[in-house]
């Protein structure tokens, strides 16, 4: 049986071998947080078992752990490793050709048809019955997709893990940030936040006007969304405030459209924040961009334009149908 | 609203101030979540737990290492070359075009659920990035740093908006998902596809605006470069 357990030990084994690799060339603060991570990824499991049993000492000192991070994540540089010669490069890109796609696609691909598969895997007891079948996909996708190009470009299976340890170390600590701030989303929810924020905007608006309340709530999901970086942590405390009682219930709007439009107006959100890291930092790092906010800025024109649009559709559907 | 205690939000301050003022991000939001969960009267061992078991749970989230590897082995095989060679002896397809035709394909296909073609470390780094700088160069010739960082921040952006306003009209995706589950608990029925629906206006209007965009900054890069020469 397939287990997704079995892929987070890879990913901690391609993690430490990064540590290691850091710590041979006298990084200590990458390779102590490459170590930290590795230690938190490889442990989870047993970390939750442990912590659902009553026992909460290992996830305390996962906590412990996470403050670590915290604290050698900013000395962190992002260091200049060697890539292959670029002649070896432009030689091997014209001996492959197109072949050179093929492994980048199988990705995809794979994901998609174990995705397809997913109740036959899961019924017939191949993939657990708790695992994601999204992310088994991906994670045997990639396996298989390293395996095929490293046959492709004829290279030892070394080769692997230094060229992953090339990249993990090009983004560094961004690579972490999503992970982190989902952390930060379970802390948020458990203190509280959400119902103050909901409390103070449903405080403020007057509730008789359909305007006020469309601009309310669409603007609310936006400011949401960009505080919490995530447009789903947005929706349920939004609509709870604003939506339901006054719009619906108030105003006799059409759930539907108000729903998915809304959904929509907190996208416009993610794209003009630095917490939404998986789509906004994420790849700052991985394209090497020397302004944190790049992304960001070049999405601003298209986020507001596309808000303006969604106000306006909002208030003109939501009470037509 | 009288007995809700609003102290925690003191988090949401910490992260605003520490990103203006270009903190570590790291730090910054590790320390909004001590800052909140103490506000918020958790004892410091609970907090401990808290931050720990919130982590592990999110490992998924650091799934994506898995590709790198892959990634890495095919741009030491010369991926980024070969893309970089293909389009550009593409004649006819301009930036513009390409990029256009990368928002419109990411949108198609996250529109019948396959979010996980693209992305930044499966398509962005090895394949848009170098395409769109062949295609750039095709017209310019060599871009200057500043110009060439710029443009690889729009093929993020292209990539994150093509997601997003596709994604939403797919009915077994997430989003629709929560709607759907979150009406069902306050005793509104509706089916998927009610909702799916409705994100179709969304994503013509997205496509429209970001194409438009696109169009703009080929034409704004003619100018910088031809001003600059």
């Amino acid at each position: 049986m397939i287990h997704l357990g079995y892929f987070y030990g890879l990913l901690a084994l391609l993690i430490a071998y990064t540590a290691l690799r850091n710590l041979r060339e006298r990084r200590w603060r990458a390779a102590g947080f490459w170590a930290v991570t590795a230690l938190l990824i490889g442990s989870g499991d047993w970390v939750l078992a442990r912590d659902a049993a009553g026992d909460p000492l290992p996830a305390q000192c996962a906590g412990v752990a996470v403050l670590l991070l915290a604290v050698l994540a900013p000395g962190m540089q992002r260091p200049a490793l060697a890539e292959a010669p670029l002649e070896q490069r432009l030689a091997s890109a014209r001996r492959l050709g197109h072949r050179l796609f093929v492994p980048a696609l199988l990705i995809p691909l794979i994901t998609v048809l174990v995705v397809i598969a997913g109740k036959w895997l899961t019924e017939s007891g191949l993939i657990g019955a708790d695992d994601s079948v999204t992310l088994i996909g991906l994670s045997l996708a990639s396996v298989i997709a390293v395996l095929v190009a490293l046959r492709m470009g004829r290279a030892p299976l070394p080769t692997a893990a230094r060229e992953g340890r090339r990249l993990l170390d090009t983004m560094g600590w961004a690579a972490l940030l999503p992970l982190v701030l989902a952390t930060l989303g379970g802390v948020f929810a458990a203190s509280g936040v959400g119902d103050a924020v909901s409390a103070l905007v449903t405080a403020v608006i007057p509730s008789d006007s359909r305007v006020a309340c469309v601009l309310a709530y669409g603007l609310g999901m936006v400011l949401f969304t960009v505080i919490m970086g995530n447009a789903f942590a947005a929706f349920p405390v939004m609509t709870a405030g604003i939506g339901l009682p006054l719009l619906i219930h108030e105003h006799g709007a059409n759930a539907a459209i108000l729903g998915s439009l809304g959904m929509l107006t907190g996208y416009c959100g993610t794209l003009l924040t630095p917490m939404a890291a998986n789509f906004n930092l994420v790849p700052v790092a991985l394209l090497e961009l020397d302004d944190p906010y790049a992304v960001i800025r070049a999405q601003l024109p298209t986020a507001l334009g596309l808000m303006a649009v969604n106000l306006l559709l909002m208030y003109w559907l939501i009470f037509a149908f | 609203m009288i007995d809700l205690n609003y102290w925690p939000l003191l988090g949401i301050a910490c992260v605003v101030l520490g990103f203006i003022l270009r903190f570590n991000p790291v730090i910054v939001v590790v320390g909004a979540g001590l800052v909140s969960g103490l506000c918020a009267g958790m004892s410091v061992p609970n907090l401990l737990e808290l931050l720990g078991k919130s982590f592990v749970s999110n490992r998924a989230l650091l799934l994506f290492g898995l590709t790198l590897p892959t990634i890495g082995v095919l741009e030491r095989a010369g991926l980024r070359e070969h893309a970089h060679a293909w389009i550009g002896r593409l004649a006819g397809l301009t930036l513009g075009r390409l990029l256009a035709g990368y928002l419109l394909l990411r949108q198609l296909l996250s529109m019948v659920g396959l979010n996980q073609v693209g992305g930044h470390p499966q398509t962005v780094r090895p394949l848009l990035a170098p395409m769109s700088e062949a295609a750039a160069e095709k017209e310019h010739g060599k871009l200057p740093d500043a110009e060439r960082q710029r443009l690889f921040a729009l093929d993020a952006a292209t990539d994150n908006i093509g997601l997003f306003f596709g994604e939403d009209v797919f009915v077994a995706i997430g989003a629709v998902l929560l709607i759907q589950g979150f009406y069902a608990q306050n005793g509104i029925v509706l089916e998927p596809l009610q909702i799916a629906l409705w994100a179709l206006p969304t994503a013509i209007a997205a496509f429209v605006i970001h194409a438009l965009r696109i169009r703009l900054y080929s034409r704004a890069l003619r100018r910088r470069l031809e001003a600059g020469r």
